[in-house]
């Protein structure tokens, strides 16, 4: 997962909850109380900072963009309805005054007032639903698209090319330009209109492709592109192609909170190893995720001393099957698998204690979750790994794939040569030098082996490790995994009655898992970050990028 | 002359369609689809992947993409790269700091390996002549990332000398990329520029110079050199065509924004009109660097006439 | 380091024949020597790594990660804990076969069309010329990359797939340069009295490329080829080094030296050893063509 946000999930209408657990979740955002943005003495509020970016790989436009070189520049930009407080990733109205609903279908957004974009013209309900609208737009074809398919009348201006995009066929034009389900009531009211119930809605759209466009971007595209018009609480300033993009505080910024410090720039690394090198040096303010040769033996202990700056994040690594592929649909061959991997040797010894040994699919920060979820399944016990290979019948080779950009190869390596010592039998390593060639052929069912896979939260809840990853025909469950009776129990917690009802069910789907293991949880993250010694506060959030909220310079 | 660099020219274009030809195939014709690993661990809307085939022509038989993407270069015009910037001004950023790189790397290797070439030449078995015998053939068997990371480590990291990596890449800030570059290169010029003084100190035209009763000083100085330089000199212009386009490694180590670090990237993620760009135009710089240093050959060396 | 007991140089009846006296010459350098004997160790090592090390190159073991060298392990362990001394030994062989495989496929084909164009010359000369041109105006990492990231897209591969690739791409960007040591030796020697009066003999082609030239333009391709070879062994270190060249499950210096960068600081013997090895041999073998280029070339003598 070198491109931390890429692993947010498109959703198929499947996922669907009744009217009564929307109550529940919808109120569960939290009232914006982020605490007001007093400034602590000693702090310089006009310094500028640099921090560690990638080149954007998409046009800098919020629909059309989905990793991490471009969300790290367009999240700053934009504040959609609601975003995640960086203590515990709860979702908190920005700006949108109130989410309404009363059957989890219909939603009604009020926004607050007097909001401007960039270039002075107002945040209104158009700026929003032109906005989805676009992004929709099946001609349009923007990445962000699919995040829009539960909003009725998305099928009309998206049609499904009914060849894949490979084939010949042009998909059928579009019989609308906007979508039914969103109406605009009045300048700062209007609601959204799913094709089916679906209570978790709210806590989605804090994502960077629900951002409002301006009018600008509507009559000119490329001028917008060349520089981008947000209503985030930093404006944009300029664009060196390849080496750094800077941003500035936008001072009218109406948010809760506002930045303690001045200019942002996004410095453009090649490597990590590099960014790290100026980390070390205080050439960079801030990186997120150290690279390997940093980690190995703590060294950045050494180097960083109390500039390092940890927290667990929300994203966890498993191993994923392919169910279309022989011997990884056996079951025992899978639980012997699991059984054979050391997790506590391997975080010990290959991330020196930066990973935590998971024990279940639901983050350990989730609001209930419950240890133990995979039991002696993902414990590691040779003999019964031993007794397990034996029972599946298989005698062959293991194959473990994953791409190596990410610093990925030394662990699955470990994994790889931990399987092998543990069950005698041949286990081989296929490394794929890109994150796009690999996750090209997991979308494509195209796997030869077991595969490496990661899941970051899009929000807080136990559902979203489950739902979006094992449900049947689900859209991130490439593995092809199906268990009807799995299916059920979700979507008996979909329509429980309260969210500690939900939850609850959804545990008990989860300890379904244990039994069928789709995929091998293997650790949870404690991401180490670094800050220069110009940072007297620097705070990641729970998605693994840096508070900027947080900052202050000394 | 004037014919012989009408043919080389004439010559430079079946090269030019010839290499970047096989460029776009490699890139183009990859079995499976470029753009459908864009949106990271999920698919991409179908719309998108159809709308970025469309864009870079990939439904219609390569030879005929090739043509189009070829009437496009012809006017000037290099594409736009899938984050949709244009490809030119990516390579209007580069470029300029890879060629600094490459002159200092040109300049380093010349002042150092010359000195040693000419040094170990003059003195020719004596304890320095097999001193630097010895170092070139070390320096030309250590890869350039094993120079690389020790330099960086070693001289960045630990004893703090100077910046491990490149933050804004001026001159004085590229010497370091630049020695590390340059380190294979200085032990051929070295070896060159050794066996070539050795050649010529016993040549006619120097014992003549002696006889004549000409200090040594200035027979070495005017005549030996002037004379013994002249493939060295022909070897670096070749060596600047090549590292304009060579240094992946030696920049990925430093940081250096410049073309190297930028193809490779386009290569991993697949950004063909990237990478054909960026290509074409190291293509056409290695073939009128190659052009160039025939042409300086010739009016070097008075022997060498061309018709 | 020219040899001043060589006898002095005569015409081309010489009794010895030029390799006869670059023999000759050669014996007497202990650089040659030197490196003679650091080439048969390697390729011994490579043909027979079970006599230098008995244990399982792909045991890995991760409670002894990063062991520094002792008794047991001469080389210590590198991060996954495998022996660094069993993997330096056992990757001898990748190293080598791709040097080989690259300089045979290299000099086969480059000096093959080398020798055709400088003899038949003409529009033949002109095709594989530029056709050369095209393979030489590509910088060599770079092509490199767009070649292997393209067979690479493939995914799952065995060894022997995995080392034809890097052996392929290199052959393929480097053979000009052989092409155009041949093309020029074969000119030069196309003219020369034998070839001519063999020809007025009425030999035919095929005889004289055989029986006449090939004896007398191979000398400047073999000194190449000598040092080709441990460029190339330099060549896929590098490849490998980028992620892109030999990959698990094949052992080789260059995969060593990939996986063990990281830990430069930690553990640096994983780099220093399969490091010092690479350079090692591939000094070995600069040193062997140095020394044969000036055996060979009268005018260094």
């Amino acid at each position: 997962m070198s491109r931390a946000r890429l692993t947010r999930p498109t959703r198929t209408p499947a996922p669907t909850t009744t009217a009564a657990a929307a109550a529940a979740v919808a109120l569960a955002l939290v009232a914006t109380a982020c605490g007001s943005a007093e400034t602590p003495a000693g702090t310089d509020t006009e310094a500028g900072i640099t921090i560690f970016n990638t080149e954007p790989e998409n046009p800098l436009v919020p629909g059309n963009t989905t990793e991490v070189g471009g969300s790290r520049v367009l999240d700053p930009l934009f504040t959609g309805l609601v975003e995640y407080r960086a203590q515990d990733a709860q979702p908190v109205n920005a700006m949108a005054e109130s989410i309404d609903t009363a059957d989890s279908q219909l939603f009604t957004v009020k926004l607050k007032q007097g909001w401007l974009f960039h270039d002075g013209t107002p945040v209104t309900a158009d700026s929003f639903v032109d906005a989805w609208n676009w992004t929709a737009y099946g001609p349009n074809a923007t990445q962000g698209a699919s995040f829009f398919s539960q909003v009725e009348g998305f099928d009309a201006v998206h049609p499904a090319d009914p060849d894949g995009a490979d084939g010949p066929q042009e998909p059928p034009a579009p019989t609308a330009e906007t979508m039914s389900g969103l109406e605009v009531v009045d300048d700062h009211t209007f609601t959204i209109t799913l094709s089916e119930p679906f209570a978790v809605f709210p806590v989605t759209i804090g994502y960077e492709v629900f951002s409002p466009l301006p009018k600008a971007f509507f009559a000119d595209r490329a001028a917008f592109e060349a520089n981008p018009i947000g209503n985030g609480p930093f404006k944009y300033v300029s664009r060196a192609v390849g080496a750094d993009i800077k941003l500035t505080r936008y001072d009218d910024y109406k948010g809760a909170d506002k930045p303690k410090f001045k200019d942002l720039t996004l410095k453009v690394y090649q490597s990590r190893e590099s960014a790290y090198a100026d980390l070390v040096s205080n050439n960079l303010d801030f990186m997120e995720e150290l690279p390997p040769n940093a980690l190995a033996g703590k060294q950045y202990e050494t180097d960083l001393g109390d500039r390092v700056v940890q927290r667990e994040t929300l994203n966890n690594q498993t191993i994923a099957f392919p169910f279309y592929l022989e011997p990884y649909d056996n079951a025992d061959l899978r639980r012997a698998i699991s059984m054979a991997i050391d997790r506590e040797e391997i975080t010990e010894r290959i991330f020196e204690g930066t990973r935590k040994p998971a024990d279940g699919w639901a983050h350990p920060l989730m609001k209930g979750y419950r240890p133990g979820q995979c039991g002696e399944n993902c414990t590691y016990d040779p003999d019964k790994a031993k007794e397990a290979l034996a029972r599946s019948g298989y005698t062959g080779e293991i194959v473990l794939l994953t791409n190596t950009d990410g610093g990925h190869q030394e662990w699955a390596e470990a994994v790889v040569n931990s399987i092998k010592n543990t069950l005698g039998v041949e286990a081989r390593l296929v490394p794929s030098t890109s994150l796009g060639e690999f996750r090209q052929n997991v979308n494509a069912h195209k796997m030869t082996g077991m595969y490496r896979a990661g899941w970051i939260a899009d929000y807080p809840s136990i559902e979203n490790w489950l739902t979006p990853l094992f449900r049947t025909g689900a859209s991130s469950n490439d593995g092809l995994y199906s268990n009807p009776a799995f299916d059920a129990k979700l979507a008996e917690a979909d329509r429980a009655p309260s969210e500690e009802a939900a939850i609850e069910l959804y545990l008990e789907a989860e300890r379904m898992l244990a039994a069928d293991l789709p995929s091998i949880p293997l650790w949870t993250q404690n991401t180490i970050a670094g800050r220069s010694d110009r940072l007297k506060v620097a705070d990641l959030d729970p998605f693994r990028t840096l508070d900027l909220y947080s900052v202050e310079v000394a | 002359m004037g014919r012989y660099v009408l043919r080389r020219v004439l010559q430079v274009v079946p090269v030019f369609l010839g290499t970047t030809f096989l460029i776009y195939a490699l890139v183009w014709a990859v079995p499976g689809d470029p753009f459908e690993g864009k949106c990271g661990e999920r698919d991409c809307p179908a719309s998108y992947v159809s709308m970025m085939r469309e864009r870079f022509n990939l439904d219609d038989p390569l030879p005929l993409q090739y043509w189009k993407y070829l009437v496009n270069l012809v006017q000037g015009d290099f594409g736009v790269t899938s984050s949709g910037v244009q490809v030119i001004d990516r390579l209007a950023a580069a470029f300029p700091v890879t060629l600094r790189l490459a002159l200092v790397a040109v300049l380093v290797e010349a002042v150092i390996g010359i000195t040693a070439g000419v040094v170990s030449g003059l003195r020719e078995r004596g304890f320095l002549d097999s001193l630097v015998l010895v170092s070139t053939l070390f320096l030309i068997s250590v890869p350039v990332f094993v120079t690389g990371y020790v330099v960086q480590l070693v001289f960045g990291l630990q004893l703090g000398w100077i910046a491990p990596t490149v933050t804004t890449p001026t001159f004085g800030n590229l010497v370091v990329p630049g020695f590390v570059l340059a380190s294979l290169s200085m032990a051929y010029v070295a070896r060159l520029a050794r066996a070539s003084i050795a050649e010529n100190r016993r040549a006619d035209y120097v014992r003549t110079a002696l006889a004549k009763g000409l200090p040594t000083r200035r027979v070495v100085g005017v005549h030996l050199l002037r004379n013994s330089l002249i493939p060295v000199v022909t070897f670096l212009g070749t060596d600047l065509g090549a590292f304009l386009g060579g240094a992946i490694v030696t920049e990925g180590i430093f940081n250096v924004p410049g073309v190297g670090g930028l193809v490779f990237r386009s290569i991993l993620t697949k950004d063909g009109a990237m990478v054909t760009g960026v290509v074409t135009v190291l293509v056409l710089v290695y073939l009128l660097m190659t052009l160039l240093v025939d042409l300086l050959y010739a009016v070097l060396d008075p022997r060498i006439r061309y018709d | 380091m020219t040899d001043r007991l060589a006898p002095p140089l005569t015409g081309p009846e010489r009794p010895r024949g030029l390799f006869g006296d670059a023999w000759h010459a050669l014996r007497r350098r202990p650089l040659f020597w030197v490196s003679v004997s650091l080439i048969a160790l390697v390729l011994l090592m490579a043909a027979f790594p079970g006599l230098f090390a008995s244990g399982d190159p792909n045991a890995a073991d991760l409670s002894r990660s990063r062991g520094a060298p002792s008794a047991a392990a001469w080389f210590g362990y590198d991060n996954q804990g495998y022996d660094i001394y069993t993997r330096v030994v056992h990757g001898a062989r990748a190293s080598v076969v791709v040097g080989v495989l690259a300089t045979a496929g290299v000099v086969l084909v480059g000096a093959g069309a080398g020798m055709l164009a400088g003899f038949y010359g003409g529009w033949l000369d002109a095709v594989v010329s530029r056709i050369a041109d095209v393979f030489v105006g590509v910088p060599f990492v770079l092509g490199a990359i767009v070649i292997l990231t393209t067979l690479n897209a493939g995914g799952d591969a065995g060894p022997a797939r995995i080392v034809a690739q890097v052996v392929l791409s290199i052959s393929v960007l480097s053979w000009p340069v052989a092409m155009r040591i041949m093309r020029s030796t074969a000119i030069a020697a196309k003219q020369q009295d034998y070839v001519k009066a063999a020809r007025a003999l009425g030999a035919s082609s095929a005889r004289i490329i055989g029986k006449h030239l090939l004896p007398n333009t191979v000398a400047p391709v073999l000194v190449y080829s000598t040092i080709a070879l441990g460029a190339f062994i330099g060549a896929e270190a590098t490849l490998s080094y980028l992620g892109i060249g030999l990959r698990q499950p094949v052992v080789s210096w260059g995969v060593m030296i990939n996986s063990a960068k990281d830990y430069l600081r930690v553990a640096p013997h994983a780099l220093l050893f399969p490091a010092g090895f690479l350079t090692a041999t591939v000094l070995a073998f600069v040193m062997l063509g140095d020394a044969v280029r000036e055996a060979l070339d009268p005018k260094l003598r």
